[in-house]
């Protein structure tokens, strides 16, 4: 193992230049109002908020706020789109409106990256390679739907269930924005979404682009807000189908406001995912997964692997790897190429974060954090690992939602098992072993909605995502995914 | 097969503690060091680093004295209208070409490299090899790159693998070498691995990737997994252990990357000609030619460098 | 503006398409083909068993690339073949019409081509989905059964249609993986040809899709014979001839897959089945336990 003698040297010596990606090519309005019927109308009490950049605390635009007159409105549009022509155009007619606004999110990819790295934190790197392409290719995938649903349901005919409220978080906006637009529209509904109050700005900027595919108006209606702007469209008479993801905290009080109305809703909520890493691993990819588990978007992921389980038997090698592995993170400006970990989406958010590191520490965990360097202004965290706490601490119960790994280790396969379920929630896990029959076992056992053997936060339209317990209700992506959208019938 | 008369001081390592390689989690390691963004100051540190880290190569049937000389003609004069610019680290020759290039070099601080042990097969008896390896150290290289048995290695005789190497590096004396372990031959990244293990504790001062002589050569797949395993070799001994990945790399673009990946696996420590070399040839142009489009801003052509 | 009567416009040379390349028919042949009037509307190859031995090579060095490429990226190319054809449907409807169409009916053929491009792009990424399961073995092990390609097929395209039912007997094939050799229509081979040139266009690697024009006659046999071809899909031809197809496809135990009388207009003759054609089935077996 290393010891002072033989340390590797990571800081110093040859360093990355800066390396900012362009933004004289993006366009982004001063203001912005709600999407409603095909047109960008101002909202009914005149009031507007700002959007900041949570890398410097500037401002990039402003929006409005809806309340509950333009909700009303938007539900409005989206059952006259729906009862007009949404329900009367032929399927496959459907499907290629989806397809042009994948095609259109194509051509604005590198603007659209820009713009999400901007206006959450995300590094330009993820938004580029991750974030756009899995928005655009969500909304390839469902587009072939539109015309196949006779398939997706052996002896049932799928009908659409009418107008859907979705409200989505802030750490993938865009593509939180395409997971629940595109398998809608595929099934015949029409929308009424709200993007988080931190990030609106893509779903703007997707709002344009529908305009821009020639939607008819009301199809797909975008309205701004904050909490209560959610609360008003998920509790909206006129609303069919209720879609949220954010905590399982609102979540609940979600379930609880539909009680005893006949919305159909679907929850994705939140996690804290068990990462398990079995002596037989193959060692350094699995340390290359730990860190894709919960750096990967400053760790503001439901289904981030926030628990690691390392067999004891290499613990000490892996958290050697590990630590190494974090002092090449670059921690910095989103918009830097180079960066891995960007900013911390909110001060708020940031807050929550540091005072768990409190409580950690408090706990009696041991906290290590890389060493480099982040910037003045803005709100960031290095990344973090605890060593020293077990199932009874805070950290590894709670969701932290940052980049904080709270480590334990495990003796046998069982203890890994019990401790990995040993949880409310049942979002995610992961396995990382060289052994197939052992993955198997595995990922048979494990309570969780997804699981990754020998890789972490793979993400595509194809594969269904959702949770078991605490982590929510329905799944999205794939063919699941349709269930959350389409009523069935007796087969004709 | 049998090694006959030979001591050798160091233990055959037990492979089967050797961490398994997942060849998908390799590529997106990979994947994810092409895609740092090197630019101004730093791509031109990296550039002049990638020059003084080249081994200019000829290894061919029809090299002559007249060729191995304007090789090492541009390792000394690599594009004097450019200058301040670093020299190469070595010339890499076959043994009978060793007296050309020393003499060419005589008073510049270039090293001669020369491939010994029947390359590029290898498929010889050890006295041959050694033979080959004590005709090059004799005339006077500084470092010997050999090759190791990758049929005995398929077939399991690793002891045989082994001592094949403790005793070409005895042969060696201070001369440094460099063990080839023919990648593209071993198959997959597990037995890259446990033929990088096996090298060093032999005594390889260098493990390399290729004799660049059948395809694939060198990748960064491969060349991940070997720098991996000098990192837990450094950690197990204290010893370092250079690498040298050779063929297929003719882009100043990918040398970079390869320089990222060293960075940020190993370490500052790692980053100089005495831990790290390119066994190439054309790549020094394009290097050249990278350099003066940073400097003037102009993208270059072939014509304005030489080509030897 | 010009004068039409002074200037002559270039006549096109309709060639075949073998690995990517626009040759000539090897064996220098040619028919011509004539309008209802008996004018002469050009010259088509009249392919040779050699040109068909070329494109099985071609088609098969293709295979195992175009089956590893992602079930996304091959919908996305075939989604691109229909922007390409989307462009260029003058063209098509123009070669329609002098192979007898009426306009309205030509228009409305290459539209539904367009469409039926549409949808099957479509199901490159959805088939695997409904057709494969996961098995409940009676013993500890997962097993789980997909579709692959089965290789490369032969396919003789109907000769009543000139483009739409050259198209669906063409992307159900590749969409699942395959790569083809095609025989087009006798009677209508024009737009085959310039079919060849949409493909060209649209990132289709060489030697997915290879296009021979022809006769039946001559070449029916070397489709149904020739032993690296896994399937070989006919449509129509009489009883005599699917006869001697199915004889000859019994010498390397080739799929025979008959498309008899389709109306290739209707949606009906689309479907995710069409793709199952020309895919086996693998199962494996993986135990679970520690």
């Amino acid at each position: 193992m290393a010891t002072p003698e033989n340390k590797l040297a990571f800081d110093g010596g040859w360093e990355y230049a800066a390396a900012p990606e362009s933004t004289d090519h993006i366009k982004v309005k001063k203001r912005y109002g709600l999407f409603i019927d095909g047109n960008f109308i101002a909202p009914e009490k005149g009031r507007y908020f700002d959007t900041i950049n949570p890398a410097n605390e500037e401002k990039l635009s402003r929006v409005a706020m809806a309340s509950q007159l333009d909700v009303d409105k938007a539900v409005k549009a989206a059952r006259k789109a729906y009862a007009g022509p949404w329900s009367r155009m032929k399927p496959k007619e459907r499907g290629k409106y989806i397809y042009r606004i994948a095609r259109i999110m194509q051509e604005r990819a590198r603007e659209f990256a820009a713009i999400e790295s901007l206006d959450g934190g995300k590094p330009i790197r993820e938004s580029r390679d991750v974030d756009v392409p899995l928005a655009s290719a969500h909304f390839f995938y469902y587009a072939g739907w539109a015309d196949k649903l006779e398939y997706a349901f052996p002896g049932r005919t799928a009908k659409a269930l009418g107008v859907a409220g979705q409200v989505i978080p802030w750490n993938f906006p865009l593509l939180m924005a395409a997971w629940k637009i595109a398998p809608a529209l595929a099934c015949g509904n029409t929308v009424v979404l709200k993007p988080a109050e931190t990030t609106p700005l893509t779903a703007m900027k997707l709002a344009e682009v529908i305009a821009d595919a020639g939607l008819p108006g009301g199809v797909v209606n975008i309205i701004t807000g904050a909490g209560d702007t959610g609360s008003a469209l998920v509790t909206h008479p006129d609303v069919d189908k209720v879609a949220f993801t954010g905590s399982t905290n609102v979540g609940r009080i979600i379930q609880r406001a539909l009680a005893g109305s006949n919305k159909k809703y679907t929850l994705e909520l939140g996690g804290k995912a068990a990462n398990i890493i079995f002596a037989d691993a193959a060692i350094d990819q699995a340390v290359e997964g730990i860190v894709n588990g919960i750096f990967f978007n400053q760790g503001h992921v439901c289904c981030a692997g926030s628990r690691l389980f390392v067999q004891e038997s290499v613990a000490d090698e892996v958290v050697q790897k590990l630590k190494d592995r974090m002092e090449t993170l670059i921690v910095g400006d989103p918009m830097d190429k180079n960066t891995d970990i960007g900013a911390i989406n909110s001060r708020m958010q940031l807050e929550k974060i540091e005072s768990y590191l409190e409580i950690g520490q408090q706990e009696g965990g041991t906290m290590h954090q890389s060493s480099c360097s982040v910037p003045d202004a803005g709100y960031w965290c290095r990344p973090t690992i605890f060593t020293g706490v077990s199932q009874s601490n805070r950290v590894v119960q709670e969701e932290i939602f940052g980049p904080v790994l709270a480590i334990q280790t495990f003796r046998t396969y069982s203890e890994a098992m019990s401790k990995a379920n040993n949880t409310p929630y049942g979002l995610s896990g992961g396995v990382w072993t060289d052994k197939g029959s052992k993955i198997f076992k595995m990922t048979q056992g494990l309570r969780a909605g997804v699981v990754w053997a020998n890789t972490f936060n793979k993400f595509d339209p194809t594969s269904p995502f959702g949770g078991y317990k605490e982590s929510g209700v329905g799944r999205e992506g794939g063919l699941h995914g349709l269930d959350a959208y389409t009523k069935l019938g007796a087969k004709k | 097969m049998s090694v006959t008369a030979i001591k050798t001081t160091s233990r055959i390592p037990d492979l089967s503690t050797v961490p398994a390689v997942d060849e998908v989690g390799v590529n997106e390691r990979v994947a994810r060091f092409q895609s740092r963004s090197i630019k101004s100051s730093s791509k031109v540190e990296a550039l002049k680093l990638i020059l003084s880290m080249i081994d200019l190569t000829t290894l061919e049937g029809m090299d002559t004295p007249g060729k191995v000389r304007q090789l090492s003609q541009k390792a000394i004069h690599l594009h004097d209208a450019m200058p301040n610019l670093p020299h190469v680290a070595a010339v890499c020759v076959y043994p009978m070409m060793v007296p050309v290039a020393k003499e060419t070099l005589k008073g510049h601080d270039i090293n001669v490299a020369s491939v010994a042990t029947a390359f590029p097969s290898g498929m010889s008896s050890l006295q041959v090899k050694l033979d080959d390896t004590r005709m090059a150290v004799d005339a006077g290289a500084n470092e010997i790159d050999m090759v190791i048995s990758r049929g005995a290695f398929l077939a399991g005789e690793f002891a045989y693998v082994f001592d094949e190497i403790a005793a070409v590096k005895e042969a060696c004396g201070d001369v440094h070498l460099k063990v080839i372990l023919e990648t593209g031959e071993l198959g997959t990244l597990d037995r890259v691995r446990r033929a990088s293990v096996l090298a060093m504790h032999a005594g390889a001062d260098f493990i390399k990737t290729s004799t660049g002589k059948i395809q694939p050569a060198a990748t960064m797949q491969v060349t991940l997994v070997m720098l991996q395993a000098i990192k837990d070799y450094y950690y197990e001994t204290g010893r370092m252990v250079g690498m040298k990945p050779a063929g297929g790399i003719s882009t100043a673009k990918l040398a970079v990357h390869y320089l990222v990946m060293l960075r940020e696996t190993l370490g500052n420590a790692w980053m100089t000609p005495e831990w790290f070399r390119f066994g190439a040839s054309s790549l020094a142009n394009d290097v050249l030619m990278q350099l003066r489009k940073q400097s003037t801003g102009i993208y270059q052509s072939a014509d304005y460098f030489s080509q030897d | 503006m010009s004068n039409k009567s002074q200037r002559l416009p270039i006549a096109k040379t309709y060639k075949i398409y073998i690995d990517g390349k626009f040759p000539r028919t090897e064996s220098g042949r040619y028919f011509a083909l004539e309008n209802k009037k008996g004018a002469v509307i050009a010259n088509i190859c009249r392919g040779s068993r050699k040109d068909f031995r070329n494109a099985v090579v071609a088609a098969r060095k293709a295979q195992t690339g175009w089956a590893k490429a992602s079930a996304y990226l091959r919908g996305q190319i075939v989604y691109r073949i229909a922007e390409m054809l989307e462009g260029r449907k003058e063209q098509f409807v123009a070669e329609l019409v002098l192979q007898g169409n009426t306009r309205r009916a030509a228009e409305r053929e290459v539209d539904a081509s367009i469409d039926r491009l549409i949808y099957y792009a479509g199901w490159a990424d959805k088939y695997q989905q409904i057709f494969s399961s996961v098995n409940p073995v009676n013993s500890s092990h997962f097993n789980f059964s997909v579709l692959e390609p089965t290789g490369v097929v032969s396919l003789i395209a109907p000769d009543n249609s000139g483009l739409i039912g050259l198209i669906s007997n063409i992307v159900p094939a590749i969409v699942g993986g395959n790569t083809c050799v095609v025989l087009a229509s006798e009677q209508r081979p024009l737009c085959a040809v310039s079919f060849a040139e949409v493909l060209h266009a649209s990132d289709v690697p060489a030697g997915v899709v290879n296009i021979l024009t022809g006769f039946r006659s001559e070449l029916t046999e070397q489709f149904a014979s020739h032993m690296d071809v896994n399937a070989i899909a006919y449509c129509d031809g009489g009883k005599k001839a699917a006869r001697t197809i199915q004889e000859l496809a019994a010498e390397n135990i080739k799929h025979a897959i008959s498309r008899q009388q389709v109306d290739w207009l209707s949606d009906d003759a689309a479907s995710p089945y069409r793709i199952r054609e020309t895919q086996e089935v693998k199962t494996t077996w993986h135990p679970i336990g520690t």
